[in-house]
């Protein structure tokens, strides 16, 4: 029993790492765009907010919690949103393509995050880890009182503020995207830019500012993992391979962020499910790590089998839109 | 009451290539002086010195011009790969994992069958074998592109890390020593299975089997009939449809040309260079390919040229990184800066700005 509390536990902050992650590609893709540089843009979130929470402690006597908190989450998804940015400009004004902007990004980002963690720690005097115990305290602090409750505490009031952010961020998105004009019209723009454009929307502020708060969203997940995930410490390259799980998993949960709430849950249970099968061989072991992927493969090939309207990628996923071109 | 923008864009017809050149030179320019910038700030060198230690980090001395050929026909062969999906509009980001499955099949090869038969004949079945491994990895995504219109961009991204558990899969049965989860390098005391030297230079074939590939390539998409297929599909399905061309017959068949030259990127890089296998064995290099193969518009030969650079500039960071103690993951934020400029540039190419007449 208590194994599967800490499965159970530790799937969900696997899972809150990739939410966030996918949260904010959801936000961009709806707008037509398909921002491949996600893996490297929660690098930056997660190294920006990391190094604000360590520039405010380190000459701090007596550093407070919540300045730190701030700080850091402001750092991380100004930094994230910036890379946004600079894929907007690219991809938006200067019409480069999606994917190969994307993908720069991605190499941009990573390195972007390994030079600076690498850096501070240096900083830090050399001794491989830095720590921000403060900050990362107040991270990971768990709601008291409810958390004390046998079981159910531990299943549902053991974690850090971000992970109930992360829900409510995945429910106001939804609300947004279906029940809002305005995520009404972003959604028009992802299916066909030109008839929103006909309709009299800005399709180039939207989708400007969609894909930078996408972004942004997306940085946070590398902040909940640097600070929550970790505990305010930095491993160049820790991150791993989460970033592509969040791009898997928009199209596992078909564009919609309630379906992404539990999709996360699944994809982190089944990320670190080999470690809780008794019994499973090493090589066995790297079949269970390729699971996330392969039931991403199935679900991709189960929808454009069945061609089913509302289930499918935005139409204009990936096209470039310009107006004297239509 | 209706505002005029100040600037007024164009498409252009034709841009002569000297001026197409010139756009990107100034580009690089234009990067590597926001390189320098980024550098003085973080490490207060002089710029020009850190640029001498570029120079010198990529062609400083024999064994540094010899390692920069060699991850620059690395780079080039997979941008050669998937110069013809992109030309047929099919995304194929899966490149880095049709590399680990082609070297997966040449490792396999040098340890199943690395004493039994004759060296040449293992070279043989090594190239074929990892041209097989990588043409699956591609055909399995073209195929499902071709019949039910299945997102090939996410199909690929997906099946890259499918390849790297396969890889280590493998390497938990192929580990050399015992325990240490790494392969260790492949048959070091026979070197059976490892590109011989040519003309009495170490990475002879690699250049040799790149450049043949350089050549042939360019030829197959601008004078073959097959390329020009290629290139009304990538145009558009319903012309090709029209023109009664097969369109699924020709996605799956450029896919296996395409996976298949990744696949043998990954035979070059395991016998003619690492002489391993890991999960490392791509480096992001199957991403790289991806905005070489782009920025060259399907040019092989230009590829070369964009490929060295990229190295060229990669190799340069490593030196300046362990010169001035900076850490090592500089160079990919520099690639990613001097990416950024060139991306951007292509609009100058495609575009024109004009003041708008009053």
């Amino acid at each position: 029993m208590s194994v599967l509390i800490i499965f159970i536990q530790k799937a969900i902050v696997q899972g809150i790492c990739i939410l966030y992650g996918t949260l904010g590609e959801i936000m961009t893709e709806k707008s037509g765009n398909l921002n491949l540089g996600i893996p490297g843009i929660m690098y930056m979130g997660g190294i920006s907010g990391l190094m604000a929470a360590f520039l405010y402690e380190k000459d701090n006597p007596d550093p407070n919690a919540f300045i730190g908190v701030l700080l850091s989450f402001i750092c991380a998804f100004a930094c994230a949103a910036l890379g946004g940015l600079i894929y907007s400009v690219l991809t938006i004004t200067l019409r480069a393509n999606q994917n190969v902007t994307g993908l720069a990004l991605t190499i941009f980002g990573t390195g972007f995050g390994n030079f600076f963690g690498g850096s501070i720690s240096k900083l830090a005097g050399g001794v491989g880890q830095i720590s921000v115990k403060v900050t990362g305290g107040a991270y990971t602090a768990k709601i008291p009182g409810l958390s004390k409750i046998p079981v159910l505490g531990d299943l549902l009031f053991s974690y850090g503020f971000m992970t109930y952010l992360c829900i409510i961020t995945a429910v106001v998105l939804s609300i947004f995207l279906f029940r809002t004009r305005y995520g009404l019209n972003l959604r028009a723009i992802g299916e066909s830019p030109a008839t929103a454009d006909a309709a009299g929307i800005n399709v180039t502020k939207y989708k400007y500012l969609s894909t930078c708060i996408g972004a942004g969203l997306a940085g946070l997940g590398g902040l909940y993992f640097v600070m929550e995930y970790s505990g305010g410490t930095w491993t160049d390259n820790g991150f791993g391979d989460r970033g592509w799980l969040a791009v898997a998993l928009v199209i596992f949960a078909l564009w919609k962020p309630l379906n992404a709430i539990w999709g996360a849950f699944l994809f982190g249970a089944l990320y670190i499910l080999y470690l809780y099968i008794p019994g499973l061989g090493r090589s066995m072991q790297e079949v269970f790590k390729a699971l996330p992927y392969v039931v991403t493969i199935i679900v991709l090939v189960i929808t454009s089998f069945r061609k089913k309207k509302e289930h499918q990628p935005p139409a204009g996923l990936g096209l470039p839109y310009f107006r004297e071109e239509r | 009451m209706h505002k005029e923008p100040f600037l007024k864009m164009s498409k252009r017809d034709h841009l002569a290539w000297q001026k197409r050149l010139l756009v990107r030179i100034v580009a690089l320019i234009l990067s590597l002086i926001v390189c320098a910038g980024v550098i003085f700030a973080l490490v207060r060198m002089n710029p020009l010195d850190v640029y001498k230690a570029i120079w010198d980090g990529a062609l400083g001395s024999e064994r540094r011009v010899w390692q920069t050929l060699r991850d620059t026909m690395v780079l080039l062969c997979i941008s050669i790969g998937l110069a013809p999906a992109f030309k047929m509009r099919f995304w194929n980001i899966g490149a880095e994992g049709q590399i680990l499955i082609g070297g997966a099949c040449a490792a396999a090869a040098m340890i199943y069958a690395g004493d039994a038969m004759s060296p040449v004949l293992l070279l043989i079945i090594m190239f074929v074998a990892s041209a097989v491994g990588g043409m699956i990895w591609g055909i399995i995504p073209a195929v499902f592109k071709a019949y039910w219109n299945t997102n090939e961009t996410l199909f690929t991204l997906m099946l890259n890390y499918v390849a790297m558990q396969v890889v280590t899969y493998c390497i938990v049965f192929w580990e050399n020593p015992k325990g240490s989860n790494t392969v260790g390098i492949i048959n070091q005391a026979t070197q059976a299975g490892w590109l011989p030297e040519l003309f009495g230079q170490r990475y002879g074939w690699n250049i040799l089997i790149v450049m043949v590939f350089t050549v042939v390539m360019f030829i197959y998409l601008k004078y073959s009939k097959q390329g020009y297929e290629i290139a009304v599909v990538g145009e558009s399905e319903n012309t090709a449809r029209y023109a009664g061309i097969h369109v699924k017959r020709v996605i799956i068949r450029t896919m296996a040309i395409s996976g298949a030259i990744c696949g043998i990127a990954g035979f070059v890089i395991v016998s003619g260079a690492s002489h391993t296998i890991s999960t490392m064995t791509a480096d992001g290099r199957g991403f790289t390919a991806i905005i070489v193969a782009w920025l060259s518009k399907f040019n092989t030969f230009i590829m070369l040229a964009v490929s060295f650079g990229i190295v060229f500039m990669q190799q340069g960071a490593v030196q300046i990184a362990s010169q001035y103690g900076l850490n090592e993951n500089a160079s990919d934020v520099i690639l990613g800066i001097i990416l950024f400029f060139l991306i951007g540039a292509e609009f100058f190419i495609n575009y024109r700005l004009e003041r708008t007449k009053k």
